[in-house]
């Protein structure tokens, strides 16, 4: 079992290692990544149910939303 | 607070989504596609034991990563739209989504990243049947993704299999095999996935006509043309095949959007189909009584063939669909659009009450507003419907991207045949023209799959989910202008990012298929 790991470490590791047009592929991955995740939805896009306008009972502030939007008032 | 949500809120919104969907879609079908042209190279490479097959395996496998790379996670951003710009729609269907998402998520992170690896780092370190396998396998697994976010979206576009519960405000589902395999999931998965193979098709034989143009790498190239105009022909005629389900089942379910695909406003018996037709600009509602067209062909009965399988049948236009009292194939009398607004309005009415009456811990009344839902909640989105002409969706938007599709569709049926005589009886390789057409052919591939999607998500406007939940009740009470500056910020990301895979696509490209050693 361990040197299975192992040489699925190797396997891995040498084919990164081998990699010439895929480095500036997996840093483009990785920006974009980092650009989506820690900039976008940090920023950008919060969950709007979790903002406090909505408060702890979403399903009460979605449900009166769902009431006044088609009954109005 | 806002009393009403602004309509740029929601136009802002749509665009936004439209921007990502097309954004993510450029890289889906390229991937779906190339993964099956370069599994039947490597499958050659297996059974010949020819070092040829390797390399040109090897190349469109390059290609493979480098869409792959840069397509990546594009479709995560319309997960977080989901949950910023469409909140009350992601409370509203959470329970659907939660399984097809999250078994795609799995397949997608396991299965492709496991087998992926093999296939790119594998070369001469797993055995030929493993490493062969793991192509088909990470081609496999892109195909099961697709098919659960497309399962999502028939979903949207055929609600079944679900039951609404007032007491969460969300819909449960209650079948999973009646969403996993509904008719609309099943035509849809077949037809988008063959759309891609098409357009990888196009793809490649575009490509190694560029090789031929520049006298390079002819037997690579014509051997890539070869395999790759056979998996097009057949998928572009089964793609033929699969969107005429998709079709039947949008006349059964999605009637009006059959209705504005074919600029169809007053129904009948026999109903043609517009071959060819010039909207006249006009019409500006479907009561004004303009005369829809300023000229059209029609192909005699072909829609009511099309829509019910039968040349005599009735099919309803837009303004029948509006007015009702048209027999339908149970037996009733179709509804009004007035009287689906009432019920609508019933449904919320009942709904709101049922939440009263829990809330003040009175049953009885809880029970009664429950069955009054229940018997109504068909109708339930129609309760946020204004006027009964926002019911009808974009028209021109609609025929002509639908018209679009299929003469693009028919046209690479033509182009796949011409290429397979002129490279099977011709020498292909000495015919410029031909280079440039398979070259110039690459764009309309895109331009089909996206003019496909236009036409099935603008004309099921206006909808988030069809006849549950419109747009206008799906947002999120948001500021336009946070939107727009979102809008803006991907408009510019999406463009760099798409400008650098062309880049490095292109490098890939003017570099060719590497040459092999003895060893590789």
């Amino acid at each position: 079992m361990r040197q299975t790991v192992i040489n699925i470490w190797h396997f891995y590791q040498d084919g990164f290692r081998s990699m010439t047009l895929g480095r500036t592929l997996w840093l483009i991955i990785l920006v974009k990544l980092f650009i989506m995740f820690f900039i976008l939805r940090l920023f950008f896009f919060p969950r709007f149910l979790d903002s406090p306008a909505v408060g702890d009972d979403k399903e009460d502030y979605v449900s009166s939303e769902l009431v006044r939007r088609g009954l109005g008032g | 607070m806002l009393e009403h949500i602004d309509t740029s809120l929601i136009d802002w919104s749509r665009a936004q989504f439209a921007l990502t969907a097309i954004y993510h879609w450029i890289f889906v079908p390229l991937t779906l596609g190339l993964a099956v042209i370069m599994g039947i190279m490597e499958t050659a490479y297996y059974r010949t034991g020819d070092t040829f097959w390797k390399r040109t395996a090897k190349f469109w496998m390059k290609i493979f990563g480098i869409n792959f790379a840069i397509g990546v996670a594009t479709g995560i951003i319309l997960e977080f739209e989901f949950g910023t710009n469409w909140s009350n729609y992601s409370w509203f269907v959470g329970d659907i989504f939660g399984a097809p998402l999250a078994i795609e998520g799995i397949l997608a992170f396991f299965m492709e990243a496991t087998f992926i690896a093999v296939m790119f780092f594998g070369w001469d370190k797993v055995s030929k049947r493993f490493h062969l396998a793991s192509t088909w396998l990470t081609g496999l697994g892109a195909t099961i993704s697709a098919w659960w976010i497309l399962v999502a979206n028939a979903w949207m576009q055929n609600p079944v299999g679900m039951e609404f519960n007032p007491d969460t405000a969300r819909n449960e589902m209650v079948d999973f095999w009646a969403v996993a395999t509904s008719p609309m999931a099943v035509n849809k998965f077949f037809h988008s996935v063959l759309s891609g193979w098409v357009l990888a098709a196009v793809f490649v034989v575009g490509v190694s006509c560029w090789y031929l143009w520049k006298k390079r790498e002819k037997k690579f190239a014509l051997a890539s043309v070869r395999i790759a105009a056979w998996v097009g022909l057949c998928a572009a005629v089964l793609s033929a095949w699969t969107g005429d389900g998709s079709g039947y089942q949008v006349a059964q379910k999605q009637p009006m959007k059959l209705a504005a695909m074919e600029g169809y406003y007053e129904g009948q018996q026999g109903a043609g189909l517009v071959a060819f037709g010039l909207l006249n600009p006009a019409k500006q509602t479907p009561q004004d009584g303009v005369d829809p067209f300023l000229f059209r062909v029609e192909i005699p009965k072909m829609l009511s063939l099309l829509a019910e399988r039968k040349t005599d049948a009735f099919v309803p236009g837009i303004n029948d669909l509006l007015k009702g009292g048209y027999p339908l194939k149970d037996g009733s009398v179709a509804l009004s659009a007035e009287e689906k607004i009432e019920k609508g309005k019933t449904a919320i009415s009942a709904f709101a009450a049922y939440r009263a009456a829990k809330a003040a811990g009175n049953e009885a009344d809880a029970e009664v507003a429950a069955r009054v839902l229940k018997e109504n909640v068909a109708y339930f989105g129609y309760g946020y419907i204004k006027d009964v002409n926002e019911l009808v969706p974009n028209v021109p938007l609609t025929f002509y991207m639908f018209r679009v599709m299929v003469m693009l569709g028919g046209y690479f049926i033509l182009f796949f045949i011409v290429v397979l005589f002129l490279a099977y009886k011709k020498d292909l390789s000495r015919m410029p023209w031909m280079h440039w057409v398979a070259m110039l052919t690459i764009p309309l591939g895109y331009l089909a799959g996206q003019a496909g999607w236009v036409v099935a998500e603008c004309g099921r406007q206006p909808w988030a989910i069809q006849d549950m939940l419109p747009t206008s009740a799906a947002i999120s009470r948001l500021d336009v202008g946070s939107v727009q500056t979102t809008f803006f910020i991907f408009l510019v990301l999406f463009t760099v990012m798409l400008i650098a895979e062309v880049g490095i696509m292109l490098k890939a490209i003017r570099k060719g298929p590497e040459q092999l050693t003895m060893d590789n």
